[in-house]
């Protein structure tokens, strides 16, 4: 979270060994000592350094650049164009979709994948029995790849020999055409979601339900208050911080969705499900158009920058 | 084999609610009672994509395909799919690279991670508090974001279709050195002051003090980097076109496509490929919750 981002002010400074008090090192001068902490902590870091600046800060860098250029695929044809893969992309009416189907997915998704992961550990966590096998079951879809969830429930979802649609039918309700049905689609792929990456959230909470103190329920529940009572006025409140940060994470891992979409309906029907990572991916890949590609990641980044800020501010503001 | 023991868990969420219920007798209150029945058919709901991946993948096509579509199939089950998808040897070499380079990610990601975590937390280096602020604030940059520049970097070095592409582009987790430092400033400074007196050096004090005692959050680290490597699709999707060096999250994508109607195969590759991390899973689960637990919270 960009909060973190300012300076570690209560990192003690002291030296191990060495500045601290009634520890004295005789031999070394202190400013030997800077010198040689100077270089150690450099030599630690440059591992990292070596591979962050080379695969993450490089690229964001020849990226922003790339943006500026016409940039293909195939040929080397990197002129300088300034602005104008952004002013073509302001104008695309499909870069616009895209991102309202991202932002369309994540809405639709967030409230979900708290709600029902709350639930579920609110749930297991009322002391039931064969905790293992709950924590089992709702965790282990998070545990397969994109491409099994998309195989297994593209296939439940197939409209004449799919699982839905026979049970629909069983009920005496009209079977659905879900990943083909422009209205339903995008609501297929949340179900598929969530049941793929509710479990995540569902062992964040599960963690932070442990660590509420017992002895809050005990005072409780001698002052008569029951369970609902008690969920409301202990659990919920308790649960603030992880609340506020689970919705963070979901809200930015959703943005990012791409996976499950192209794998079950290829952004279809008709580009309703399209996400803009798939545009991205097409406009640079199927396209052959590098710079127009990389315009459309900066406004994907600048969008997620700006979503980030939000919620920093109200996140700060609640808390303030 | 996944066959055979995935569906049991919904076996036991019913015997599980039974035990419940004659608990209730013993003062069990009437809301444990129903939370439990509630969680029971959930989870029972969330095993059936399993169960359903199974019961297809071990039909015939032509039964798989046949309409009404029945649990138990009238000519009985068979391992026809799973021969067919294990004989066309795909499956194998697939498995070998996820395997190899998810190693590769993890261990590349855990060494460098704390060494940098360590020079934040224990050295009193000129420049580190730029440092951990430049790390924790890319943690905002999505990936999908640097992989039209990625694919041009790694095109240019020629490294497309190796498994450099694939490995060298996913070792920075800066959520993860983040972890890791929280974990390194708990241990007690007085240990390394003990041994910087005796004359040890600080790659020694890392290695033989620092490492030892962060065993716990390693292995969370380990075990959430090689997760998500496991998992990842969208870069291993571009780096890679060759057959032989897809992971298998890419190639059960072209199976798909190649085999477009054959839905027994489909869902016995899938089964396939899910087999190893729920093997693993069952095997490692309190270790596995715990560090997703641990590693998941990195935001804060």
């Amino acid at each position: 979270m960009p909060r973190l981002a300012a300076p570690q002010r209560r990192q003690p400074r002291t030296v191990p060994g060495i500045s601290a008090p009634g520890n004295p090192v005789p031999h070394r001068s202190a400013p030997r000592r800077r010198l040689r902490e100077n270089w150690q902590g450099w030599a630690f870091m440059a591992p990292f350094l070596a591979f962050f600046l080379m695969f993450l800060v490089w690229p964001m860098m020849s990226g922003a650049y790339m943006s500026l250029t016409g940039k293909s695929l195939t040929g080397a044809n990197d002129t300088f164009i300034g602005l104008a893969n952004y002013g073509e992309a302001f104008a695309d009416p499909d870069m616009w979709r895209s991102l309202g189907n991202t932002l369309y997915f994540t809405l639709i998704s967030t409230v979900p994948l708290v709600v029902v992961a709350l639930a579920l550990a609110a749930l297991v966590n009322m002391g039931l029995p064969a905790q293992w096998l709950w924590r089992l079951s709702f965790f282990s879809p998070f545990l397969l790849a994109s491409t099994v969830v998309s195989l297994f429930f593209a296939w439940m979802y197939n409209p004449e020999l799919g699982l839905f649609n026979d049970i629909l039918m069983k009920l005496g309700l009209p079977p659905v055409a879900w990943l083909n049905d422009p209205s339903v689609a995008m609501w297929a792929i949340v179900i598929a979601t969530v049941w793929w990456t509710v479990g995540f959230n569902f062992l964040l909470y599960l963690a932070a339900l442990q660590n509420i103190p017992q002895q809050h329920y005990e005072a409780a529940s001698l002052d008569g208050a029951g369970g609902w009572r008690q969920f409301f006025s202990i659990t919920l409140p308790q649960l603030g911080p992880t609340t506020v940060m689970i919705v963070i994470l979901q809200v930015l891992a959703s943005l990012k969705v791409f996976d499950q979409i192209y794998q079950m309906t290829g952004g279809g029907p008709g580009g309703t499900t399209r996400p803009v990572v798939q545009y991205i991916f097409e406009a640079g890949f199927t396209g052959y158009r590098l710079g127009y590609s990389a315009a459309i990641s900066y406004i994907f980044f600048g969008l997620i920058l700006l979503i980030s800020l939000a919620q920093l501010f109200i996140t700060r503001k609640r808390s303030a | 084999m996944a066959t055979q023991t995935l569906p049991r868990p919904a076996v036991q969420a019913g015997t599980a609610v039974a035990g419940r219920t004659s608990g209730r007798r013993r003062k069990m209150p009437l809301s444990r009672v129903v939370a439990t029945a509630i969680v029971a058919v959930l989870a029972v709901a969330w095993l059936v994509p399993f169960a359903w991946a199974a019961v297809t993948a071990l039909k015939t096509e032509t039964e798989a395909a046949a309409t009404p579509i029945s649990w138990l199939p009238a000519s009985g089950f068979t391992l026809d799919a799973f021969a067919k998808v294990l004989g066309s040897g795909n499956i194998p070499t697939w498995t070998f690279n996820s395997l190899f380079t998810s190693v590769a990610i993890t261990a590349i990601t855990l060494v460098i991670s704390a060494s940098a975590a360590y020079a934040i937390s224990r050295i009193d280096f000129r420049g580190k508090n730029v440092m951990m602020g430049v790390i924790v604030a890319s943690i905002i940059i999505p990936p999908p974001v640097l992989i039209i520049p990625l694919f041009q970097q790694m095109q240019s070095l020629n490294l497309i279709d190796t498994y450099w592409a694939l490995i060298l582009p996913q070792v920075i987790h800066p959520p993860m050195v983040f972890v890791l430092k929280k974990f390194f400033d708990q241990i007690p400074r007085e240990l390394e002051e003990a041994a910087l007196m005796d004359g040890a050096g600080r790659l020694r004090i890392f290695t033989t003090i620092v490492l030892p005692l962060s065993r716990p959050i390693l292995a969370a680290v380990a075990i959430f980097v090689f997760i998500g490597a496991w998992n990842n699709f969208l870069w291993p999707f571009i780096a890679t076109n060759e057959n032989s060096l897809l992971t298998l999250p890419v190639g059960l994508q072209t199976i798909k496509s190649a085999y477009g109607i054959q839905y027994a195969q489909n869902m016995a590759s899938a089964l396939l490929a899910a087999l190893p991390l729920i093997v693993v899973f069952l095997f490692f689960q309190r270790q596995i919750i715990k560090g997703v637990a641990t590693t998941g919270l990195a935001g804060t």
